[in-house]
Order: structure tokens, then C-alpha cells, then sequence
């Protein structure tokens, strides 16, 4: 029962004045950028933060976890109203939304996916609530050596096994883990490459990289391409209420997306793509109406939405109580709280249980807020799709550069952040993935240090980590997964050939 | 067709092939001029040299699948406008280099990203440039208190 008076004293907090306002401008703005069209919520988060900085931790992570769920909620728009999913995880909501929105149902598609949204975040959240204090029970009693463990698992699992090409997959992870090093070893007082730049001691900032990578690169990108032909959001027309029928048809593939998305999400696998597909196939199999899939069935809003803020909230439970970020997302929202000077972990729940009930809790008001502010106000979201494109993208840079600035403004951090934005183009161009590298320069460091603070413990004996069978167990599982998909390649191949 | 050298079918994997050597290369030896040792377990060096190590297996892995068909495939890309976001860019870190302040520089940013996704009306989009970054200069500075560079322009306010 501790956990339960633990979360009401979260909502004491959240549900002061102060604290609401704050909820409700990071559900805003949070929306407003991220309904821009090639703006998923890890960029959303990564733009936002500075703007958060100055307030007290508590107003900042209650404005964050608003921005978190506002940016969640404005891709799934961009992706029903434009056809043009800001992340993977929206792909399979455009496959069936932007067919219910050409065909003048864009307002139960709007609505399907926030109603979806919301069961789901909020069964997900009440998981996590109840999740979370089992697990770090555990994890206090995790050794340096199996975190390292974990690590290993984070890094294989988020490069190499579900990637398109695990070679791609893993250069990204080996790029991101380079930048990690660069700056004074914490150990020793070392600088590591930093080739006499005194701007680098400090090493590279998760949030340049991911603005780079993300913002500067999708902007090269788009522009190299000339994908600013004028592609016109539809129109939401008729009612934005769902029918009875829409009803019937949606609340069964949002429990189930929920219960897909969640502990996929949770899993240090994590990634949102898995569920969002998975629930799609199913709701297909077991919809009433199978002929319409392709069409714009509801079921295939309903199911994936709900999968995909299931599955987030889901990689909130490795992130906050082991401090292992599993998505992009989690690896900015990380990088977040390092800003205020807290690091997730068993230790955030002992030391911060205030502010991690209040997190919780305003995740939940986030949530509600969500509802009640956009559905409503979705005409003025719509507006702003309307944005022409080069003036879309160029004030996207002028934010994200001012973003760079203010949280350290440097000539030193904005050269870094255009040659992110250079590397994030060529990656782009030739399909390597995003989310290793950013994950590769959070969780290098602190695998490093989770190493070697195992080796001083064993005196230098590497076979600690085989000893402990936790962490055996776990690097076993991580080599599994870094050489499967290279024996299974074969076999993958073939089964393309059948298609 | 006679060529002297080896052909290679996938241009662009090898030549990130010879990246990834290089960085391989620059953090190999960046780890060498380390000094500090720990007593005993790890040091801080070990970390560079396996980076370096897996840098060196990507870039073999890049060149060999260089002598593949690529499985991708790679779009033309207009160059100009790429070139112009650089110019954009440029026209950003110059103005704050130079001690111009963030307000010019992020006016150039806008009107010369504008330009590299095709409008051509440059002196609008200067002027459109120039309210949003006083726009986002009194937000950051006076209502967030947060520092961004200043110049003679931002002194005024």
C-alpha cells in the first residue's frame, strides 16, 4: 500500500495551481511542435528543454512528462491529417487514419486515436505505478557487473537485432558510444578526445546530438530530396464525435494495444515499432470487418495508438528505475533529468520519491489534459500543418540552434551540432538508424564506469562477470542477440523471397 | 570498359568504410598518448582501444559488403539546396563568432533555410526572420532568463 499513498502525495503535488499551468503549457506546446510534420516526440522533448530549464525541478518535470505526451499525441495528428509520420511508431497509424481522413472521418480518427491514447496511458501508467517498486527492489540489488549485463543487452538489442541491417545498426551504436568518450574520464581525470578543444572537456551533449542528428539532419534531408512540394493536410470535415459503431469497434483494440504495447515497452528491447505493428496485424485477423483494413478501419487507428503510448510508458519503467534508456525518447527525457541534476535509478525512488510520485502523477493529468485541451482545439493544430514548408523547417532550425545556445552558447557547440546535423543527413541518406547513436553516447559512459567498478571490485578479474549468474545470464543474452540476426540472415532472406 | 583500378559497386559503403577507419585510426592513437594507469583493473584507455577495435570490424564489415550490390536504394539529391542550409548554418555560427549577436544571425538562418526549400522572396523572409529571433531573444532572455549570445542588436533591448 506504500506505493498508493506514495502516488497521492504525487498528486498532491501535481494538482497544486502552479504545478497544473505548467502541466497544461507543456501539453500545449508540446503538442504544437509536435503535430510539425517530421517532428517525432524524441526531437519534440530534445527542442523543449531548454525552455524548462529555469524552473524549480518539480514544475520542470510536470511541464516535461506534459511536452512528452503533447509531442506523443501531435505525431499521431500530423500522421492521420498529412500522411507523414514524424517517427516509426506512427507508420501504421497513417496506414489506416490517413484512408479514414481522405475519406472525410478524420474526426473519429482524431479521436479514436486520443481516446485510445489516453486508456492506454493511463492502464500503463497505474503498471508502472505498480511496477516500479518491484523492480527496484531488485535492481538495488544489482552489481556493477549487471548493469554492464544490462547494457550490453540495451545496446544489441536497440542496434543490431531489430534494425533493417544489423551491420547499419551497429556502426550507429559505435558512433554514439565514440562520442561518449569524448571529455574528462571520470575516473582517472583523463581527457579523452578531445583533441585540445577546451569546449569538449565537458563532453558532448545528448541533447545536440539528438537536435543535430534529428532536426539539422531531416532538414538536409528533406531539402536534398525536394520534399517540400506542397502536400496539403486534408480537411477534418463533418462531426469529430465517434459514432456508436466507432465505439463498439475501437474499445476492444485499445485494451489490447495496451496490453501489447506495455511490457514490450518495458523490455530493454523497447522500441515502439514492434507493438504498433503487432497490434495492427491482430486488430486485422480478428476485426469483424476485415475488407475495410486498407480502407480506413477504425480498429487499425485504435489498436496501433493505444499500443504505441502504451509501449512509451512502458520504457518509463527500465528508465526510471534502472536509469536504462530503451528509445531515443527515454534517451532525451534521460539526458532531461541529468539537466536537473537527478539520475534515474533504484536510488531516485529512495532518494526523489517525491518528485517521482509527482512525475507519475502528473502523467496522469498530462493525460487528462490531453483529452480535454485537444481534442477541442484540434481546428488550430490542423492551422498549423498549413505552415509552408520552407518556413516550417527554417524556423525548426532557428529553434533548435537557439535550443543549442541557450543551454551553452558556444561556437564549439553549434560547429558540433552542424556536423550532428551533416552525420544525421548522410545517415538518413543511406538508411542507418538514429536511435543507436543517441543511446550508444548516454548508456557508453556508464557502461564503462559499470565495468570498470566491477574490475576494481574483483581486482582487475574479468570473471566476475561470469560469476555472478545474473549478469552471465544476461550477457549470454546479449551475445544471443547480437548473432542471430547474422545466422538467421539466410533464412530471413528466404522468407522475402516467398512475398 | 578497361579500368585500372578495382571496381567497387557500392561507392558510398566504402568510402564509409574508410571513415570508420579512420576514426578507428584517430582514437587508437588518441588512447596511446593516455599516461595515467589504474592500480589495478581498467584503465581509462581500455574503453578508446575497444571502441577503436569495433570501429576497425564495422569498417571490414563495410568493405565487404562494398563488393555487394547495394540494397538500398540512394535518391538523387539537389545539392544546391543542401548548400544553402549549410550557407544558413553558416551564416548562424559567423554571426556569433564575429560577435554579432543571435538575433542577426538567426535572421540569416531563417531567410537562408527559407531559401534552400525553394521560396525566392528573400528580403520577406529576412524581415519574417528578423521578428521571430527578437521574438525568441525576449522570451529566452527576459522571460526565461536563459543567456543566448549577445550583440550589439541585443544590447539595445
Amino acid at each position: 500500500m506504500d506505493t498508493f499513498s506514495f502516488l497521492i502525495d504525487g498528486f498532491a503535488l501535481a494538482i497544486q495551481p502552479a504545478n497544473l499551468i505548467y502541466a497544461a503549457i507543456g501539453v500545449l506546446i508540446g503538442t504544437a511542435v509536435g503535430v510539425l510534420p517530421g517532428i517525432g516526440p524524441a526531437l519534440t522533448v530534445a527542442l523543449l528543454l531548454p525552455v524548462t530549464f529555469k524552473l524549480d525541478p518539480g514544475g520542470s518535470i510536470i511541464m516535461f512528462a506534459g511536452i512528452y505526451y503533447g509531442g506523443m499525441y501531435g505525431g499521431s495528428t500530423t500522421a492521420i491529417l498529412l500522411n507523414a509520420p514524424g517517427e516509426s511508431a506512427s507508420v501504421v497509424t497513417a496506414l489506416e487514419g490517413n484512408k479514414m481522413a481522405r475519406a472525410g472521418r478524420g474526426g473519429p480518427a482524431l479521436a479514436t486515436a486520443a481516446i485510445g491514447s489516453f486508456v492506454a496511458a493511463l492502464v500503463a501508467t497505474a503498471g508502472l505505478a505498480v511496477l516500479a517498486p518491484y523492480l527496484v527492489k531488485i535492481a538495488v540489488k544489482f552489481g556493477p557487473w549487471d548493469y554492464f549485463g544490462l547494457m550490453l543487452i540495451a545496446f544489441v538489442t536497440v542496434s543490431a537485432t531489430f534494425g533493417s541491417s544489423p551491420l547499419r545498426g551497429l556502426t550507429s551504436l559505435a558512433f554514439g558510444l565514440w562520442l561518449g568518450l569524448m571529455g574528462i574520464d571520470q575516473l582517472t581525470g583523463q581527457a579523452r578526445l578531445t583533441f585540445g578543444v577546451p569546449g569538449l572537456l565537458d563532453g558532448v551533449e545528448v541533447t545536440t546530438l539528438a537536435v543535430g542528428l534529428f532536426a539539422i539532419g531531416e532538414a538536409f534531408f528533406v531539402a536534398s530530396r525536394h520534399l517540400y512540394k506542397p502536400e496539403k493536410p486534408i480537411p477534418v470535415k463533418g462531426s469529430i464525435w465517434m459514432t456508436r459503431e466507432d465505439w463498439k469497434r475501437s474499445w476492444k483494440p485499445w485494451l489490447r494495444g495496451t496490453v501489447i504495447g506495455f511490457p514490450i515497452g518495458a523490455l530493454p528491447a523497447g522500441g515502439a515499432e514492434i507493438p504498433t505493428f503487432l497490434s495492427y496485424t491482430i486488430e486485422r485477423k480478428l476485426s469483424s470487418k476485415p475488407e475495410e483494413f486498407g480502407r480506413g478501419a477504425i480498429e487499425g487507428v485504435a489498436g496501433p495508438e493505444a499500443a504505441n503510448n502504451a509501449s512509451a510508458a512502458g520504457t518509463l519503467v527500465p528508465l526510471l528505475t534502472l536509469g536504462l534508456p530503451t528509445s531515443a525518447t527515454a534517451a532525451v527525457m534521460l539526458a532531461g533529468f541529468q539537466q536537473y541534476n537527478i539520475q534515474p535509478g533504484p536510488l531516485l525512488f529512495t532518494q526523489h520519491a517525491d518528485l517521482v510520485w509527482g512525475l507519475v502523477a502528473s502523467l496522469f493529468i498530462a493525460n487528462v489534459m490531453l483529452l480535454v485541451l485537444n481534442l477541442p482545439l484540434v481546428g488550430i493544430w490542423v492551422k498549423l500543418l498549413k505552415i509552408p514548408l520552407p518556413w516550417l523547417y527554417a524556423g525548426i532550425l532557428v529553434f533548435a540552434s537557439m535550443g543549442t545556445l541557450a543551454a551553452n552558447p558556444s561556437v564549439t557547440e553549434l560547429l558540433l551540432l552542424t556536423g550532428f546535423g551533416v552525420v544525421g543527413f548522410v545517415m538518413r541518406r543511406y538508411d542507418y538508424p538514429i536511435a543507436p547513436a543517441v543511446v550508444g553516447l548516454i548508456l557508453g559512459p556508464l557502461a564503462d564506469s559499470a565495468l570498470r567498478r566491477s574490475l576494481q571490485m574483483s581486482l582487475g578479474d574479468p570473471m566476475i562477470l561470469v560469476q555472478h549468474p545474473s549478469s552471465a545470464i544476461m550477457i549470454g543474452i546479449a551475445v544471443v542477440a547480437l548473432v542471430a540476426p547474422f545466422v538467421f540472415r539466410g533464412l530471413a532472406k528466404f522468407r522475402q523471397d516467398e512475398d | 570498359m578497361t579500368q585500372k583500378t578495382l571496381r567497387i559497386p557500392n561507392r558510398p559503403t566504402a568510402m564509409i568504410a574508410v571513415v570508420l577507419f579512420a576514426i578507428a585510426f584517430i582514437t587508437y592513437w588518441d588512447a596511446s598518448h593516455m599516461k595515467v594507469r589504474a592500480t589495478y583493473g581498467m584503465s581509462a584507455s581500455a574503453a578508446s582501444y575497444f571502441v577503436a577495435i569495433l570501429f576497425v570490424v564495422l569498417a571490414i564489415g563495410h568493405l565487404i559488403s562494398a563488393f555487394k550490390p547495394s540494397d538500398i536504394e540512394v535518391e538523387s539529391a539537389d545539392w544546391m539546396a543542401v548548400g544553402w542550409i549549410g550557407f544558413a548554418l553558416a551564416g548562424l555560427i559567423g554571426s556569433i563568432w564575429l560577435g554579432g549577436g543571435f538575433i542577426p544571425g538567426s535572421t540569416l538562418l531563417f531567410a537562408l533555410t527559407a531559401r534552400a526549400f525553394g521560396r525566392k522572396a528573400l528580403l520577406v523572409d529576412l524581415c519574417l526572420g528578423a521578428v521571430i529571433g527578437v521574438f525568441v531573444f525576449l522570451l529566452f532572455n527576459k522571460l526565461l532568463t536563459l543567456a543566448l549570445p549577445q550583440g550589439p542588436l541585443e544590447r539595445l533591448f
